[in-house]
């Protein structure tokens, strides 16, 4: 059986399916939440490879290195405010961060 | 033909479950090591799809980097996961009932689906597909002529991501010993040291 477009957009669907899934699943953990994140950010990749290259198209493989890029950035950031809370509060609980809620 | 349909079955059955683990296992380390596995095996799946250069950038970024910087902090943090996993099953039905909700509609889209041929052309004709030349060699050939801004683009949010990571959790801590080293420079000897006479048999 030829392995086609829909097989990877079947892969890559389950795997954001999975990461959404993780958030709900994880509400309070946020290290956890992050890391759902980065899944999704792996479906969206695996489905933009996967048209490039069944489209002959190598567009889609410089936007998922941008993407790879933003990935990159926004974990180390994500994680330094995460380490910086929890210095601050002693807590990575989901439900008490409110502060800025009003 | 036989070998990459079973390859492809079996990295995308594992990078599925490993990414299952990853939302379900109890230990965060455990999930850590699981994301590991997916990235590797969806580096796999690129490998497959013609994206060398991408696989390895994705080995290199993401566990290298990216999963080692998840470890650090789950092992750096003091935290009583077991705590924060009360409520574990509380949000199952939400949120199972969203996630096979999206799974739906992502099914019905990619099945009912399908690409007109004159947007396979066009899409081909925008950019030169050489086959003799390598996956890397192409990439290089189009991010540094066509998108050389973004790709500088790319790099300044690296840079900012990198002074903000730093910026956020550097700290000056008092009454913390350092080296100075405009002290040791201007340390003259007259200050540092005293030349003594010392009597025979009295000791300084």
């Amino acid at each position: 059986m030829e392995i086609g477009l829909a097989h990877y957009l079947t892969v890559s669907a389950i795997l954001l399916t999975l990461g959404i899934f993780g958030i709900f699943l994880n509400r309070k953990n946020v290290i956890v939440i992050l890391m759902s994140v980065e899944l999704m950010l792996l479906a969206v990749n695996i489905n933009l490879v996967a048209f490039s290259s069944f489209l002959g198209d190598l567009v889609g493989q410089v936007f998922a290195l941008f993407i790879l890029t933003v990935a990159a950035g926004e974990a180390a950031i994500g994680l330094a405010i995460l380490v910086v809370y929890f210095r601050n509060r002693g807590t990575i609980a989901v439900e008490d961060i409110h502060h800025m809620k009003g | 033909m036989i070998v990459s349909t079973l390859a492809f079955y079996l990295f995308a059955a594992i990078t599925v479950a490993s990414a299952f683990m990853v939302i379900s296992a109890k230990n965060p380390v455990h999930s850590v090591l699981y994301l590991i596995l997916a990235f590797f095996n969806s580096a796999a799946l690129f490998v497959l799809l013609g994206a060398e250069f991408l696989a390895m950038i994705l080995v290199v970024v993401y566990v290298g980097a990216v999963a080692v910087l998840f470890l650090f902090v789950v092992m750096m943090l003091d935290i009583n996961f077991a705590e924060l996993r009360q409520g574990f099953l509380q949000y199952l039905p939400i949120g199972g009932l969203i996630g096979i909700i999206l799974l739906i509609e992502l099914i019905l889209v990619v099945s009912g689906w399908a690409l007109s041929p004159e947007a396979i052309q066009v899409a081909a004709q925008t950019t030169p597909t050489v086959s003799d030349k390598t996956n890397t060699e192409q990439l290089g050939q189009i991010i540094y002529t066509q998108y050389a801004y973004l790709f500088q683009a790319a790099g300044m949010i690296l840079l900012v991501a990198m002074i903000g990571a730093i910026v956020l959790t550097h700290r000056q801590r008092p009454g913390v010993k350092k080296q100075v080293i405009a002290d040791q420079v201007y340390r003259k000897p007259e200050e540092a040291m005293a030349v003594r006479k010392v009597e025979p048999g009295q000791g300084v």
